[in-house]
């Protein structure tokens, strides 16, 4: 028998050494609401857990120079909903954020939880990739960036290089105009698992819509970003025909699976349904005065 | 079998144990602690019985590891009562019978004493929103969301007195 070990590193530098060492053995923890319930259940027996709250960066929150953010990646969502600024510029992302499981998880899980734990159905990722969220990942050789729609690779599977760990989202500056939103849709009100959920980011000038970015989950073996979807809605004033055809752009990009939460034919439906439902809210939220 | 010792405070005392690596808060609490008043549910984080704060954060006790509490903060529903004088919540839950079996109980009035912290004048639907974590296969929850919002009604009240 394996005996598992326990790190708790304050550095990134002594994290990164410790989780390469271990190798395939070795998990990151957190907010530990995937690591704890995988290891119950006997699908993870990690040797080394890797505890990454004791890096500062890890659970940092910062408006930067330009006026983007950058959120540790193991921020809670209920951390970043209680942040004074957040939620008013990116009100979308932290919907998505704080629609991951119950208030109690919510004090634990972390964006980056969220996304390396590979879930095609993961709320926060569709959000993120509308966000345009680019993550620093770091390991043994070296810092790099990469776009959050690059990070998931398959169910359950991440594009991150052995001994890569996943540090902070960083979201660009909102011109003027900007906003964005989530929807999903679950069978039931509150705490299931997204059968589709669409994140929509959106910059509008004099009614003209000058940048979008689509972002849509559980609907493919990955979250994808729709750039048909957003192609369509760019030059736009939302209306009808360009809704319709960023919806059916949804629906296309759409290869979901069949189960017992939603249909083929369901999830490629409600794909376009909520583009259009999300957009809406996305643009009500962009246009509003304050 | 290398124990780890850690050094945490629980319900304002300074506390130190021993665990495995492995073990989650609950199994220290439930075991090494005896603090049994946090219940085991579903051990997954879908039921919330097992509710304590963290640094004063909601979290399940069984998606957290013991070691985790290291230097940090735990409150549990042992922590909630003033010695022998129940929270008005507590007190709340028994006049208005919003328990029957009560495994569910100290997870709802853990996390129902988070919630009026937080928000101090909820409405129905906030309450809802927030005690959709904490699942309980007897009441109906019914009787719950009301003891919740008359406790917070009775609280503002005494507030407004003592201004």
């Amino acid at each position: 028998m394996t005996e598992l070990r326990y790190l708790a590193p304050t550095s990134l530098d002594e994290a990164i050494g410790v989780f390469a060492k271990a190798g395939s053995a070795a998990r990151i923890l957190a907010g530990g609401t995937d690591l704890l319930v995988q290891m119950r259940s006997g699908v993870l027996k990690p040797g080394v857990i890797v505890d990454i709250k004791k890096i500062p960066e890890m659970t940092a929150i910062e408006q930067t120079a330009d006026g983007g953010f950058r959120i540790g990646a193991a921020v809670s969502g209920m951390a970043l909903h209680d942040h004074a600024h957040f939620g008013k510029i990116w009100p979308g992302v932290l919907e998505a954020v704080n629609l991951i499981g119950s208030k109690q998880v919510q004090g634990r899980a972390s964006a980056g939880g969220n996304l390396c734990n590979g879930s095609p159905a993961g709320d926060s990722v569709p959000a993120m990739v509308a966000a345009g969220a680019i993550v620093t990942v770091q390991g043994p050789n070296g810092r790099r960036e990469i776009k959050v729609e690059d990070v998931p690779a398959g169910p359950g599977r991440i594009n991150l290089k052995p001994g890569e760990i996943l540090v902070s989202f960083a979201l660009p500056p909102r011109p003027p105009g900007s906003s964005d939103a989530y929807l999903r849709m679950i069978p039931r009100t509150e705490m299931d698992i997204a059968v589709v959920g669409v994140g929509v980011s959106l910059t509008i000038k004099d009614g003209t819509v000058t940048a979008a970015r689509v972002g849509l989950g559980a609907v493919a073996p990955t979250v994808l970003l729709v750039e048909d979807a957003a192609k369509a809605l760019i030059g736009s004033k939302l209306d009808d025909a360009a809704l319709a055809k960023a919806a059916a752009a949804c629906s296309a990009a759409c290869r979901p699976i069949d189960d017992k939460r939603g249909t083929i034919a369901y999830r490629t439906k409600v794909a376009g349904v909520l583009l259009k439902r999300t957009a809406a809210i996305a643009a009500q939220r962009a246009t509003q005065k304050n | 079998m290398a124990k780890v010792h850690v050094t945490t405070t629980i319900n304002g005392e300074p506390m130190e144990f021993l665990c495995e690596p492995g073990d989650t808060m609950l199994d220290a609490l439930r075991g090494t602690l005896n603090l049994t008043g946090s219940k085991e549910g579903c051990a997954s984080g879908d039921c919330g019985a097992c509710s304590i704060t963290l640094d004063d954060r909601l979290i399940c006790s069984c998606l957290m590891l013991a070691v985790e509490s290291q230097d940090h903060e735990i409150r549990t529903i042992e922590g909630m009562a003033n010695g022998e004088k129940l929270h008005p919540l507590q007190q709340k839950f028994l006049e208005m019978a919003a328990l029957q079996c009560g495994i569910c109980t100290s997870g709802m009035l853990v996390a129902s004493d988070a919630l009026l912290k937080k928000n101090p004048d909820p409405s129905e639907e906030e309450v809802r929103f927030w005690l959709a974590g904490n699942l309980c296969r007897c009441t109906g929850y019914d009787k719950i969301v009301r003891a919740v919002m008359e406790t917070a009604q009775e609280l503002q009240n005494q507030e407004m007195r003592a201004q």
